[in-house]
């Protein structure tokens, strides 16, 4: 193994997409390339002719900059944005003497500061761009150059270069596959990095050109491939080879695209048709579209306002200019003549409203951006660095990889899940049987409330045993320690019964390749429980069974399909018995039994209920004895249709069916897809925080509903699950048609004859789902809205909503992909819409990626919600870009979800921390930025307005230039910076244990116009008490030596410092969570207004610079006077007191949920007695939620079996054809009885030999023994040591997940069951609590007084 | 077919797969670190606002305020504060006729004779106060050198841009240049007692002491130090355009003439608001005495200041000092009605919050 570890991550070293125009480089790099080429022409060994067409080289330049251009380019770059250009201009307006009210300064540094950060920030990540291609550019690759292989470069190789490569190795290039070691030049090659299937494909190369076998003849081999240009169609390729005069076609099939892994594969050489940004990967990448948040929007809508009301205040101020040098400056000119050019009062007010608009410019402050930007990387950060979404197994910490996103994060309301990898793990688990009649695999532990796990069976017995391998039902194994002949030919069908492929590296190490996870523990189970599938060739299957091996003739295979939901094979024993095993879904299994399977039949389906019930895959396992003569006829038929070239798989089918008749019962199998861990919490937690979560998936109806139940998405207590599976456009309607009507129908009843129309009900719909926006229903409205949302049974005071609201939470939608192509058609999409959005579960299966997409879309566009898609694997890509937020799942299947994701991490159950944590506070905490920070800037920039009526409209400041240069950048960024970074209004598990804590995000309640506009008020009352209570105490007033103090520097500092202590009071106000950080940022930010203050002012600077520091004295004069400081105190209490009061009486009225567990938080705190208890880990609530409560739900339901297999065709074919048989292997197979490991190697040595004369390649095929043998040797080795690692982190990690059981006075078992449940109550119904508190003394269970770990000790 | 058991295996391993931690070899912990900043557990002071905290707040401003308040009320009502308006506006005030004219250079004197009905007994400060006068316009308060005013002989010689169009005169460089030194004010005002024998008593008016230290000791300073001959020192100057003599004959005193004249230097000075006062002369204290005692008192002004052309009014303002400087009711009214107002929001928060308010004092979330 060469490769490095960290490739997969480092592959893209592009995506970390922290600026949005990133890609550009690429992009650039890429017009310029494909201005002309219509097809390539590539000759194989021949450099020169190549060159001739000038095509790219393998290096890969993701960089924008070097040295040179990175300050002309990165200047340019900037100034394509629209805020800086902004500012640009007003520094020219500033350049204009006669406009100028602000010195350039006070422009020209924010800017600069704004400029050099981004410029650092671009730098910083080019250079790791620089560096990581770097690293992929030198990686060695073995070219063939003259015949001799020769080590070189990544980026040296070139278009038309032979190369070798060997296994594990990462595909350097797009190239033409033109020999292998394998026979038939079959090589394997696994595309995670491309298209996230893990499953391996298989490439062949031209058998022309497969026999070219060893180097020396590719040397010499001169074809020519024309073939398209550079697309990023990864499926298609399209090419011929000319060569010795004849034409070969070639496809997709024949190619290895660069970023593929070589497997199973000793070595293959390859003709490099693409490389570097040409090869598909790379032209594939550059596609990253820049996401924009709510905030972002609302944001630069407001941003326009405010430019808007920018411009009213410079004409009001302009007209008030005009009139005062019409009326009064026009007078006043023996003492202030006008400027040379200004000769009339017009052109003086023209001059005014630019003046005005210079110094007004400050309400939007050029470092709002980059304070926006900066708390969003915080946020980011945060999230990388949260040990709760980091998962031990897989050495993944979470990772935001857009750092834009994060406030969005709290306000998601629709998720879009994927299935498999996303809420399975996509393992599967041999659980528990039932063998004729008798149910094997529940363990009960005495209690009887949990199934307790006891210790897994030991299998030692079985030297082949598969050590991973976990049962643990005894009986089981007795059975088959007895020989129970029934038990024994389960497990013989089971080892005989599939497609499986094994290999034994070394003595005892099988290793088998299922195609389907399914498979593969059904057949591990079987080998643990003594029936080992030891090998097999296209017409043998080898068995040890219970330590003697058989070889039985495999006759036929009966491969599966989806029709069939069956697979059969046919073998004959060594005594030369026939017999046919057979296992499928039971419903179509048991219509095939002999008649005298009846009461077995129902005794298995029985148990084949119950484990539906539990959300496991089913299968029913059947065998039949066929006679010879049976037999012969039946292959004789198979033979003809086989033979058949029209509808030959439906005259195969026929074949099939035929013998797969009068089969006997043996008993079924239930496979556990294993879900995520912590998946149900999740996803109750999350539905309680309001989100709604449509599982999207590819899979089959059956497995999706199986899954749904197993993750509690969908219950039996539901009313109804609808099932849509319609082919046309007309059943689909009527489906949904009558899906609705049902619901409103029971709405209706339940509401007691309440008549609601169509419309109306569609109304509520979105009214109960949409934003609240511009405070529609805010405040007052909303709140009894929700309660009864969640008060199902409460009869409601009559809202539309209402209606809806009764229906939510009891309904599911279950739509198939055919049926949803239809419901997606835009006549059809609003219908389904509403249905969908009524129901509290939807599951669609069967969706092709694009539907995925589309149906994210159609939510997005009519739902004005947040949406949020998961997913792992590449059909998720096109959902994970669609949607608002985009997570992907890592360390599954590849890494192409991940790339195109604004978030990854490796477990579903993160998702919960990353939006009710992460997500709730980032939102939080750009809200109260955002609101605190238009204040500031209200409060500062409106004096001048104020002061303008007072100063002859002529653009005078207030303050000092200085201060106006520092005030955002200095005196007032860092506080609020600290606050939108750090803040917390309700500590972590608390946002997790109420997850209704949730919900201000998802009605945009924190951060919308009708905030803004208090914002806004606030901040221009703030200016106007800041203008006019110095106004009214100074322009009397005089120092204690008599000097007056209404001087306009006095006025000045005044102002400014009262300016200064107010929004710092008022950040004091807003910030919830004092962090030493905050400490020092708010007292370190007065401190620094002083001391710069003073040092403005002193007489030092002002020697120096006379004219630039003229307020020297200023400060000491002033603010040495008491006068002044009852000033700035009498203004900063008018300023605060309102709000303090505002705020009180909103906190005692209507107080939020997030107050009021704040505000029983710090109750706790206070009665906690001190040091009194241990354990502080604990943390209450949701816990409940987990373990019992979900555990064993709706045993009696409908009977969902899966048939546990994959949609594709098997590899049935290819295993009777022997195609995939390696020789070596087939050899093995004969002599499977003797296990003398020195003779398989002579042998294989031999047989090696025998295939490859040439003398090279021995060497090559040889080590790849050793290699393969030490890897499986590791294998073992890896998965104890990743287990003992992982198991003390068990606890740790699931903590956020499932905390322990909430702590009651004398609370047993069942009492902090209890108190559990009562917790979950709690938290659903806590809206109604807030309420109405009068109705608050029936609370279902003790109250949880439940441990908080401490976030301040 | 070889290696691996299933696509997606059992526990992520994948034996070879770069990527995955196999190889043996041994993997950096990617875990984050465990600190308090880094997982958001920095310990945290969590201010809630509660009727424990707000209320006690509104009282204490309450309390604090309303005591302050009358205690500047009651000091500001004690200063004694004269104020005269001379400028002229009435046909019947003996200044009509001075300020019917437009002219810097008309010499006009007129007397205004007003009486005292209570005694001033501290020192007493003697304003000029001028009304409607924009001393804050943007292209006034710019139109100055203070590298000048600093004494810089390359600014004397070459005046800075800014104090255009008063920046040079019939090619001579103006000293002080600008608009605000051009217009600074220039009446002369003297007081004098009327004794009962009807004669009059010049009052003494200190003219120094007016101005801030630093004004007179770092920002002003005149050209070429203090001792040499300041009439050298402004050669090749000219006088501002409105000015009557040069600025090296503002005083005959050496320590206040030139630019560190303290009447200059007060005007210098720009005021923050179109109306305001600046200080003209100190009365000090002598003796025993009452420093104005109860009486008639003529002013006599040189009246040379032309303000009716822009509407403009002139004072003379007599007024006493306390420990928070001049007569200023207004804060005193403030803070009394500040305090109150929150002493009375106190009130009817409580009567809200006993009421109407819905936090529970429990732990718990109410439900």
């Amino acid at each position: 193994m060469t490769i490095p570890k960290d490739i997969p991550e480092k592959w893209f070293p592009i995506v970390l997409p922290l600026k949005r125009k990133k890609q550009e480089g690429l992009n650039a790099d890429k017009e310029r390339r494909e201005r002309t080429e219509e097809e390539r022409r590539v000759r194989a060994n021949d450099r020169e002719y190549n060159e001739k067409f000038q095509y790219a080289n393998n290096c890969i330049m993701t960089s924008k900059y070097n040295i040179i251009t990175f300050l002309p380019v990165n200047l340019f770059e900037q100034f394509q944005e629209v805020a800086n250009t902004y500012f640009l201009f007003l520094l020219i307006l500033q350049l204009i003497p006669q406009i100028s009210s602000l010195s350039w300064f006070t422009t020209i540094v924010p800017l600069v500061l704004v400029l050099s950060i981004t410029a650092v920030k671009d730098a910083t990540d080019d250079y790791f761009r620089h560096k990581s291609d770097n690293q992929v550019n030198n990686r060695q690759s073995q070219v063939l150059i003259h015949g001799i292989l020769q080590k070189e470069k990544w980026m040296n190789v070139r278009v038309g270069d032979i190369i070798k490569l060997e296994n594990n190795q990462f595909v350097a290039a797009d190239l033409l596959l033109l020999s292998s070691s394998e026979p038939h030049g079959l090589c394997y090659i696994e595309t995670a990095e491309l298209d996230g299937e893990t499953n391996m494909k298989v490439r062949q190369s031209l058998s022309v050109t497969s026999e070219l076998g060893d180097p020396n003849n590719l040397a010499q081999f001169d074809g020519e491939v024309i073939c398209e240009p550079p697309n990023n169609k990864l499926d298609r390729f399209c090419g011929t080879l000319y060569w010795r005069e004849s034409k070969y076609s070639l496809s997709n099939q024949n190619m290895l695209l660069r970023g593929c892994v070589l497997r199973n594969t000793e070595s293959c050489y390859g003709l490099v048709i693409f490389a570097g940004p040409d090869t598909k990967l790379m032209q594939n990448s550059g596609r990253t579209k820049f996401k924009r948040t709510s905030i972002d929007r609302l944001m630069n809508t407001l941003v326009l306002w405010i430019f808007g009301f920018l411009v009213c205040m410079g004409v009001i101020l302009a007209i008030g200019n005009a009139v005062w040098e019409k009326e009064v400056g026009s007078l006043f000119q023996s003492y202030l003549p006008w400027d040379p050019p200004v000769d009339n009062f017009l052109f003086s007010a023209f001059l005014a409203f630019w003046s005005y608009v210079i110094i007004l410019n400050t309400v939007v402050p050029i470092s709002l951006y980059v304070s926006v930007e900066v708390i969003r990387l915080g946020h980011s950060y945060f999230i990388n660095w949260d040990r709760r979404m980091y998962c031990q197994r897989r050495n993944t910490p979470a990772e935001a990889r857009t750092t834009t996103l994060n406030e969005e994060l709290g306000q998601v309301e629709y998720i879009f899940s994927d299935k498999t990898g996303t809420l399975t793990q996509n393992i599967m688990t041999f659980n528990k049987c039932s063998i004729n009649g008798h149910a094997y695999g529940e363990v009960i532990d005495t209690l009887g409330a949990q199934p307790k796990r006891g210790q897994p069976l030991d299998f030692s017995f079985n030297p082949l045993a598969d050590p991973d391998f976990c049962f643990y039902d005894q009986s089981l194994l007795d059975s088959v320690k007895l020989g129970e002949p029934l038990v024994h030919q389960f497990f013989r069908l089971l080892s005989l019964c599939h497609t499986v492929m094994s290999e034994e590296k070394s003595e005892g190490e099988l290793v088998y390749k299922a195609q389907s996870p399914d498979e593969g523990a059904l057949v591990t189970a079987a080998r643990n429980f003594g029936f080992v599938f030891r090998s097999r060739t296209p017409s043998t299957v080898t068995v040890q069974e219970l330590g003697r091996p058989v070889t039985y003739t495999l006759l036929a295979i009966l491969d599966f399909n989806n029709i069939r939901k069956r697979m059969s094979v046919i073998v004959r024993n060594p005594e030369g018995k026939i017999r046919l095993y057979c296992k499928g879904a039971d419903t179509l299994l048991f219509e095939r039994l002999h008649p005298c399977n009846q009461d077995l039949m129902n005794v298995t389906s029985d148990h084949l209920n119950e484990y539906a019930g539990d959300g496991l895959r089913t299968l029913a396992l059947a065998y039949r004895d066929l006679s010879e003569q049976q037999w012969e006829d039946w292959a004789e038929l198979l033979r003809s249709a086989e033979r058949a070239t029209d509808f030959r798989e439906d005259r195969l089918a026929a074949v099939y069916e035929e013998i797969e008749q009068d089969m006997m019962l043996l008993g079924a199998t239930a496979i556990e897809d294993k879900l995520q861990e912590g998946v149900p919490e999740t996803i109750a937690i999350l539905s309680l925080a309001n989100i709604k979560i449509w599982v999207l998936t590819g899979d089959k109806q059956e497995t999706a509903v199986n899954i749904g139940y197993s993750c509690k998405m969908l219950t039996d207590d539901m009313t109804e699950v609808f099932h849509i599976s319609g082919h046309t456009v007309q059943s689909v309607r009527e489906d949904l048609r009558r899906a609705r009507e049902r619901m409103m129908e029971s709405a209706r009843s339940r509401d007691g004859g309440k008549e609601e129309g169509m419309e109306g009900w569609g109304e509520g719909c979105s009214l109960g789902n949409g934003f609240g926006v511009g405070g529609v229903g805010g405040g007052a409205d909303w709140q009894p809205q929700r309660e009864e949302k969640q008060q199902g049974s409460v009869p409601p005071p009559g809202p539309p909503s209402t209606l809806l609201d009764s229906i939510a939470g009891e309904y599911a939608l279950v739509i198939s992909g055919h049926s949803l192509a239809h419901a997606l058609e835009a006549d059809m999409e609003q219908e389904f819409l509403d249905t969908a959005c009524a129901c509290k579960a939807v599951i669609c299966c069967r969706v092709t990626p694009l539907q995925k997409a589309l149906v994210v879309e159609l939510v997005k566009k009519h739902k004005k919600a947040v949406t949020l898609a998961i997913g792992d694997g590449a059909n998720d890509v096109s959902m994970i870009k669609s949607a608002h937020i985009g997570v992907g799942i890592s360390g599954q299947e590849g890494i192409q979800a991940v790339l195109a994701s604004d978030y990854s991490f490796s477990q579903f159950r993160f998702l919960q921390r990353l939006l009710l944590v992460h997500g709730r506070w980032s939102y939080l905490r750009m809200c109260r930025f955002l609101c605190y920070f238009f204040y500031k800037n209200f409060a500062f920039t409106m004096v001048h307005f104020w002061f303008g009526f007072f100063c002859g409209f002529s653009a005078q400041t207030v303050y000092d230039q200085y201060f106006i240069t520092l005030y955002n950048i200095v005196y007032t960024s860092l506080p609020v910076l600290a606050m939108g970074i750090f803040d917390q209004d309700v500590p972590e598990q608390r946002s997790l244990e109420y997850p209704k804590l949730y919900e201000p995000g998802q009605l945009n309640l924190l951060f919308n116009k009708r905030e803004f506009f208090i914002c806004i008020a606030q901040g221009i009352y703030t200016s106007v008490v800041l203008f006019f209570v110095p106004y009214g105490v100074l322009s009397q007033a005089s120092r204690n030596d008599g000097i007056p103090l209404a001087d306009y520097q006095t006025f000045a500092v005044t102002v400014a410092t009262s300016l200064v202590i107010v929004v710092s009071v008022q950040i004091a106000l807003d910030t919830g969570y004092w962090t030493a950080i905050n400490h020092f940022f708010v007292w370190g930010s007065l401190g620094a207004y002083f001391t710069i203050l003073f040092a403005m002012h002193s007489n030092i600077l002002f020697s120096i610079f006379p004219n630039q520091f003229c307020f020297a004295g200023s400060a000491q004069n002033t603010l040495g006077q008491p006068v002044v400081w009852l000033t700035i105190a009498l203004a900063t209490v008018v300023c605060i007191v309102p709000v303090l009061a505002f705020r009180f009486l909103k906190l005692d009225l209507k107080p939020q949920l997030s107050d009021t567990v704040r505000y029983t938080q710090l109750v706790r705190q206070k009665k906690r007695k001190p040091g009194g208890r241990g354990g502080r880990g604990a943390s209450g609530g949701v816990g409940g939620l987990g373990g019992g409560a979900l555990g064993r739900l709706g045993r009696a339901g409908s009977r969902r079996s899966g048939y546990a297999f994959a949609h594709q065709e098997g590899f049935g074919e290819l295993i009777t054809s022997g195609k995939n048989m390696r020789l070596s292997s087939l050899a093995l197979a004969t002599f499977a009885s003797r296990h003398s490991a020195s003779w398989i190697d002579t042998l294989r040595k031999k047989k090696q030999q025998a295939a490859q004369p040439g003398g090279e390649s021995s060497p090559a095929a040889a080590p790849a023994a050793p290699l393969s043998t030490s890897s499986s040797l590791l294998g073992p080795q890896e998965a104890t040591a990743e287990e003992a690692a992982h198991t003390p982190l068990g606890p740790a990690c699931s903590n956020a997940v499932t905390p322990t059981l909430a702590r009651s006075p004398g609370g047993d078992s069942i009492g902090g069951w209890a108190v559990n449940l009562g917790a979950v109550q709690e938290a659903l119904f806590g809206w109604r609590g807030v309420g109405a508190r009068i109705s608050g003394a029936s609370s279902p269970g003790p109250p949880p007084i439940a441990e908080e770990s401490s976030l301040t000790e | 077919m070889a290696s691996g058991y299933s696509g997606k295996e059992e526990d992520g391993l994948r034996s070879g797969a770069p990527g995955g931690p196999g190889g043996g070899e041994e993997v950096r912990s990617r875990k984050p670190d465990n600190t308090a900043f880094k997982q958001q557990r920095l310990p945290a002071w969590q201010p809630v606002l509660t009727a424990g905290t707000v209320l006690p707040a509104f009282f204490a401003i309450g309390c604090l305020f309303i005591p302050i308040g009358i205690g500047l009320y009651v000091t500001s009502n004690n200063i004694k504060e004269f104020e005269i308006d001379y400028t002229g506006d009435d046909v019947l005030s003996p200044c009509f006729n001075c300020s019917q004219s437009y002219s810097w250079n008309s010499t006009c004197t007129c007397a205004v004779s007003f009486s005292l009905d209570q005694s001033f007994e501290s020192e007493v400060y003697m304003y000029y106060g001028l009304s409607n006068f924009y001393q804050n316009h943007r292209r006034y308060v710019k139109s100055r050198d203070d590298r000048q005013l600093n004494g810089d002989i390359s600014s004397l010689r070459n005046p800075s841009k800014e104090c255009e169009p008063y920046q040079r005169n019939e090619n001579m460089p103006i000293a002080p240049c600008g608009a605000i030194a051009n217009s600074m004010f220039n009446d002369t005002l003297e007081l004098y007692y009327v004794l009962s024998n009807g004669s009059l008593a010049a009052i003494s008016l200190t003219k120094t002491g007016i101005a801030w230290w630093t004004d007179k000791h770092v920002k002003f300073r005149n050209p070429g130090g203090n001792n040499s001959n300041l009439q050298a020192a402004f050669r090749d100057t000219t006088k501002p355009v409105n000015w009557r003599k040069p600025v090296y004959e503002l005083d005959t005193d050496p320590d206040n003439n030139g630019f560190i004249n303290e009447d200059f230097i007060v005007w210098m000075r720009t005021a923050a608001l179109p109306t305001f006062r600046k200080l003209y002369r100190i009365i000090h204290k002598n003796g025993v005495t009452t420093t104005l005692p109860q009486g008639n008192y003529i002013l006599n002004i040189t009246y040379n200041y032309p303000v009716r052309s822009f509407e403009g009014r002139k004072r003379v303002i007599l007024s006493t000092i306390s420990w928070m400087g001049g007569k200023n009711p207004f804060l005193g009214i403030a803070y009394i009605t500040v305090g109150t107002v929150c002493f009375f929001l106190g009130v009817v928060l409580l009567i809200i919050n006993h009421k109407f308010g819905n936090r529970s004092n429990s732990a718990d979330i109410p439900s």
